[in-house]
């Protein structure tokens, strides 16, 4: 196994660093330019909890301290940085006192699942279907058909879920509405909890897939068109491999590499557009999570999600980039 | 809705050469990329809702946007409600929960949609020409920093810097929207264009004019920009869905502005007043379908474009 040029890879950990620091940052200096102060808006919500709080200067007083926030800025950040980089993100205020990690660890999986998921089975459709629509020998009704599909994937997630939705949840009542398994079973390594959990994954997983696999089919089509000219496929023809064979092993294998890196650049984009999916199915990930503390203005919890969610897209990212020379040797000879 | 892609080819039949009349008639032509027919439909779609937007405020009442415009929940014209009421021709669309008139949102809400998608693109696309520029051309110590930039940046996910502002901010006009989500659109068209730039630097022209004495600014805009307007403009049309879609996510948590009618808002509200359950699709329906209509006119644009640009996409 060849090795990585050092230089590529210390790139790619500068990159991997700063977008975390960027991210971290950003989402902590936003709020403290609002002039928001978490101390008497946790104090606000305790008054308009209880009617009235008395002492109300010294519990001020007391959550300033909890907070960190009688220390100076600089204090306050590096702390912050700290905290974060360890993934300690606090306490939840709307559901006072679990730790916000506690809370994505639960919600985590989820996510991770569907999106794997959706991700893989996108990947492999739209660069198959943008294959195929270059491809000399594909069948007619599919050169037709393949263009119209595209229609769909102009179209933002949640559109899609809403419309699937309507048509097998509510009309056909085929799939179920939302939630992420069944009433009736106990969740557990058994077969029906896992045959449940995929029957209400289903529609939040199409309506992700059917959206996005024309991102690939469109980027695989322009490559294709390029390897089609290159002269290794026409002599591979002019050898008289089998089309299907030179499909695969010669037009695919070639077009396929670019596609890899938008995979990467894509992850951040698809991210967001499943949390929204989440929403409007109750789908118990990172997006119900983070929609459930809007509406409570749970800060700690937006905070926390949306770095968790950064920082899992700054590190399949960074995967990408490094499974990338593998399969790429072209980077390795510095290409 | 008609495909104009699928509809192109196979018109009439086969002639000794074994082109199609259509297809003969096409080679004979005077080729000019910009008669592209998904260009054409496309630019058509977004026209369509721009005019929605404009004829809409002449012969439609905007005010109906308020609460309490109507009785809430009615139907469209021609479908019964679950109250057995049908709707009538004072809402055309229907209402809402708290009785705004559905039209009079789509009418307002539609253009703002389209709107925080094109200046937010612009902003984005300004800063993307200007980096790329520099990064390209001058190189150096600016293209590391830039390129390290955009490599950060381009993995952050808009919406959720984007929700945690309006988290801490609360309310917030379409145009601040645009100009925040501008600053998560300059990457792509910055890496298009730098790698454009690096490629055009050494070409004889540039040289060409490098030799005469021109200056870097004449270079840059007046010989180089030119010949990448194709680009640009794909650049530009598909960060122009990218803001859409940004804006419309934001919409549809409940964020982004809140007293501004939105496509986004409407479906929130829809989704929150439980419009699924109770089968009132036409709440949610029809700001879907002018969504869709308008990023298939974008997408139509962005496929028409390419094809300007990269004449082996081109059909007969």
């Amino acid at each position: 196994m060849a090795r990585i040029p050092a230089s590529y890879l210390t790139n790619r950990m500068i990159t991997l660093v700063l977008t975390v620091l960027i991210a971290a940052t950003l989402i902590w200096i936003i709020p403290r330019l609002s002039g928001l102060d978490p101390a008497s808006a946790a104090l606000g919500r305790m008054a308009a909890g209880g009617g009235s709080v008395a002492n109300a200067d010294q519990i001020l007083a007391q959550l300033r301290e909890t907070f960190g926030l009688d220390q100076p800025l600089l204090v306050q950040y590096l702390l912050y940085i700290k905290n974060t980089l360890t993934l300690d993100f606090g306490l939840s205020t709307a559901s006072f006192p679990t730790p916000v990690s506690a809370m994505i660890a639960n919600a985590l999986p989820w996510t991770i699942g569907l999106m794997l998921i959706s991700l893989v089975v996108t990947f492999i459709i739209g660069n198959l279907l943008g294959a195929l629509m270059v491809w000399e020998h594909t069948p007619r009704l599919w050169k037709a058909a393949i263009p119209v599909a595209m229609v769909f994937t102009s179209v933002p997630p949640i559109l899609s879920g809403l419309l699937l939705m309507y048509v097998f949840s509510t009309q056909l009542r085929w799939f179920p509405l939302s939630g992420p398994y069944g009433l009736n079973v106990e969740p557990g390594w058994t077969i029906d909890f896992a045959g449940s959990v995929l029957y209400h994954g289903f529609l939040p997983a199409l309506s992700i897939v059917v959206v996005t696999f024309g991102f690939w089919a469109l980027g695989m089509r322009g490559l294709m068109i390029t390897v089609q000219g290159e002269d290794y496929t026409t002599l591979a023809k002019a050898k008289g491999l089998r089309p299907r064979y030179i499909l695969y092993r010669y037009m695919i294998r070639n077009a396929i590499l670019p596609q890899i890196t938008a995979f990467a650049l894509k992850i951040g984009m698809l991210v967001a557009g499943q949390v929204l999916v989440e929403r409007i199915f109750a789908y118990p990930g990172m997006g119900k999570l983070l929609y459930d503390a809007i509406l409570t203005q749970d800060y700690p919890v937006i905070q926390g999600v949306s770095f968790v969610i950064i920082l899992m897209t700054a590190l399949a990212v960074f995967l990408v980039d490094l499974i990338y020379p593998f399969i790429d040797p072209r980077i390795r000879h510095g290409g | 809705m008609t495909e104009p892609n699928a509809a192109a080819p196979e018109t009439a039949a086969p002639d000794a050469t074994g082109l199609s009349k259509r297809q003969v008639r096409r080679m004979k032509r005077f080729d000019n990329p910009w008669r592209n027919p998904k260009l054409i439909w496309g630019v058509g779609l977004l026209l369509g809702i721009i005019a929605l937007g404009l004829l809409g405020r002449i012969f439609w009442d905007t005010d109906m946007v308020f609460t309490g415009s109507g009785l809430p929940r009615q139907a469209p014209v021609g479908i019964e409600n679950m109250r057995g009421q049908v709707g009538s021709w004072a809402h055309p669309l229907g209402t809402d929960v708290t009785g705004k008139d559905i039209l009079a949102l789509l009418i307002v809400g539609a253009p703002n949609s389209l709107y925080v998608g094109v200046l937010a693109s612009l902003i984005g696309m300004s800063i993307g020409i200007f980096l790329g520029f520099s990064a390209g051309f001058i190189g150096g110590r600016i293209d590391d920093v830039i390129r390290v930039g955009s490599d950060v940046m381009i993995t952050i996910p808009p919406l959720l810097i984007l929700v945690v502002f309006q988290a801490a901010y609360g309310d917030i006009s379409l145009t601040i929207m645009a100009i925040l989500i501008a600053c998560f659109v300059w990457q792509s068209p910055t890496r298009l264009i730098r790698a454009q730039v690096l490629s055009m630097r050494e070409s004889g022209y540039v040289q060409m004019a490098r030799l005469s004495g021109a200056s870097t600014g004449h270079i840059m805009f007046r010989e180089m920009l030119p010949n990448l307007v194709p680009y640009l403009f794909g650049s530009f049309i598909a960060n122009v869905t990218t803001s859409i879609v940004t804006a419309v996510g934001l919409e549809v948590l409940g964020l982004g502005p809140q007293r501004v009618p939105t496509l986004g808002r409407v479906i929130y509200d829809a989704i929150n007043s439980g419009a699924l359950i109770q089968n009132l699709w036409w709440w949610w329906g029809v700001p879907t379908l002018l969504l869709a209509v308008m990023f298939i006119g974008l997408l139509l644009i962005n496929l028409g474009l390419d094809e300007v640009s990269n004449p082996r996409l081109r059909r007969l």
